[in-house]
């Protein structure tokens, strides 16, 4: 494997960072290398967020993502703030809330994860969880046990069984799509 | 990670896991982005270990409590950036000519003044070395990994301890809130330092004799039976207040000198193709990571760059920079300020070298391609 980059945003809050936290853990847990980068504006709760993850089975120096192998944007404004610089073959994935027509890629996934975290699962919350099994579905990025693992080690204890089943839930809105 | 030891960490927990490793045992600060994690870490992992974490009212208090908890003997570190670094500068000074170990932690953020919270920059490098007024010694390590980090900030207290002065350890944004793989050696392995202890009783003890030229004096600490005074004002080895122009030179010589006769214990650098390099990067912290790919990049393209990376940025590593300075035909430094540290390369080059900078000051982290440009004379 090359190496991939990520590239997760949406609105402050929702948990992106949290999210490229686990994924690059995952990785980890793999035995590659990953490097997780954030770039925030001042506001603690709103505006447009980002998480970037490296993922490579070399070291990593420069420590941003550059071209994006990969995109979730959550909230619009996410979209239209990160899109730029997206590989031509690139995976672009976007809640269904999300106008993506203008996508430069050829790969693009139009999918419920704030209505799947909020309706199926019951917790608005867990919409970064959610998107993490989507992505994980979708790309492969890594190994289900890591992320699983990954997951459970990063989130708070008592809620582990509502994280697993948000897992799930973006798994199988996957499985929908195919 | 089926090694229990490896782990993805955040540059700033790195940060407070070196440093419980280290022995530190006190922690005073007042929260601020990019740095606060370090002061979260603390408060979580200090009374861990039988140490205290203190949330004091502002910088200014933070460092003077840090000086303080030093005195009784604690290992003691305060961590900042860039307003709450302008607010230590003058206890800064306080514990160079006090002479109390103490490990300050900037993880550098836009400026000047409050600036770009949420952006990385490298602005404070000469605040670093001249932000306290009057001469002092100073030692400032810069790490540019998690993993560094980690044995970087267990030097910094090392050398903090050793040489009885305050040591700044500089970060960036970039690295500081980065995660990355992270394998944490075995605590068996590392070798710590501390304090030399009075070997003489209270009745005999000077607080700052200092057995040779550039010597560091034994230290006691409060509360151990061991009566003496510390001041900010110059003084003599009783530790009491002087005018005399001869003690005054005996002392600031003595200190800066501390510095001056253990270079090869202080200076740590790292360098990589400079064999046969005609363009030489000089870079530290996060943009060193840029330059390294910028000099893999260049070297696929069949170009001789070679990367000399410091990480004591101070004191400068004046001896290698002119040494190299004379191999290469160019020395190119890219850091995220418009032209700091380029300042003393351009004085240690002498001329015998072009020395060109990249610059950045645009709360963005300077990219290999920026780096490359400047290499391909593209600008």
């Amino acid at each position: 494997m090359a190496c991939t980059e990520v590239r997760l945003s949406g609105s402050g809050g929702q948990g992106l960072l949290l999210c490229g936290i686990v994924l690059a853990e995952a990785a980890i847990l793999d035995g590659l290398n990953a490097v997780q980068t954030q770039s925030y504006g001042p506001e603690a709760r709103g505006g447009a967020s980002k998480s970037e993850v490296i993922i490579s089975d070399a070291k990593i120096f420069y420590p941003k993502v550059r071209k994006p192998d990969v995109f979730l944007a959550l909230t619009q404004e996410a979209y239209d703030k990160y899109v730029g610089n997206l590989k031509e073959s690139g995976i672009i994935i976007v809640d269904e809330t999300v106008n993506a027509d203008e996508a430069p890629c050829r790969e693009k996934y139009s999918v419920p994860i704030l209505r799947t975290a909020r309706e199926a699962v019951g917790k608005a919350m867990v919409a970064n969880i959610v998107a993490l099994g989507t992505i994980n579905a979708i790309t492969g990025l890594v190994s289900e046990a890591s992320l699983e693992k990954a997951v459970l080690n990063r989130v708070p204890p008592g809620t582990e069984e509502l994280n697993r089943r948000a897992l799930d839930e973006g798994r199988k809105i996957c499985q929908n799509l195919r | 990670m089926n090694d229990k030891n490896v782990r993805l960490m955040q540059g700033n927990e790195a940060c407070v896991e070196g440093a419980i490793a280290a022995g530190m045992r006190f922690f005073a600060g007042y929260p601020i982005t990019p740095s606060t994690e370090i002061a979260e870490g603390s408060s979580e992992k200090l009374p861990q270990v039988g140490g205290k974490f203190v949330q004091m009212e502002d910088e200014i208090g933070s460092i003077a409590a840090v000086i303080g908890a030093s005195l009784t003997g604690l290992k003691s570190m305060t961590a900042t950036s860039g307003p709450g670094m302008s607010l230590k500068l003058e206890n800064i000074g306080y514990a160079a000519i006090a002479e109390i170990p103490c490990v300050i932690v900037n993880v550098q953020r836009g400026g000047p003044s409050t600036g770009l919270p949420t952006s990385p920059a490298q602005g404070d490098i000469m605040q670093a070395r001249w932000g306290t007024h009057g001469d002092h010694p100073t030692i400032a390590l810069y790490p540019s990994s998690v993993s560094e980090i980690y044995q970087i900030t267990i030097e910094a207290f090392n050398m903090a301890e050793k040489y009885r002065m305050p040591v700044i350890l500089l970060m960036d944004e970039v690295i500081g809130h980065m995660r990355e793989r992270i394998e944490l050696p075995e605590r068996s392995a590392l070798q710590i330092i501390d304090r030399k202890k009075p070997s003489v009783g209270p009745e005999q003890y000077l607080p700052y004799q200092a057995d040779a030229d550039g010597g560091v004096p034994e230290m006691a600490s409060f509360g151990d039976g061991y009566r003496f005074h510390v001041t900010g004002l110059v003084h003599d080895e009783t530790g009491f207040p002087s005018n005399s122009s001869e003690v005054t030179a005996r002392l600031i010589n003595r200190l800066m000198k501390k510095i001056e006769n253990n270079l090869d214990d202080i200076l740590r650098y790292e360098e990589e193709n400079t064999g046969d390099a005609d363009t030489l990067l000089l870079a530290y912290g996060c943009t060193a990571r840029s330059a390294k790919s910028a000099m893999d990049a260049a070297r696929e393209e069949g170009m001789k760059v070679g990367l000399f990376r410091p990480i004591t940025i101070w004191p400068f590593p004046e001896q290698k920079v002119r040494e190299l300075a004379q191999r290469v035909k160019r020395i190119i430094v890219p850091e995220m300020n418009l032209g700091q540290y380029i300042l003393e390369v351009q004085r240690v080059a002498g001329g015998s070298c072009t020395v060109e900078g990249v610059n950045r000051a645009d709360g963005e982290i300077i990219t290999p391609e920026d780096i490359l440009d400047k290499i391909k004379g593209v600008f």
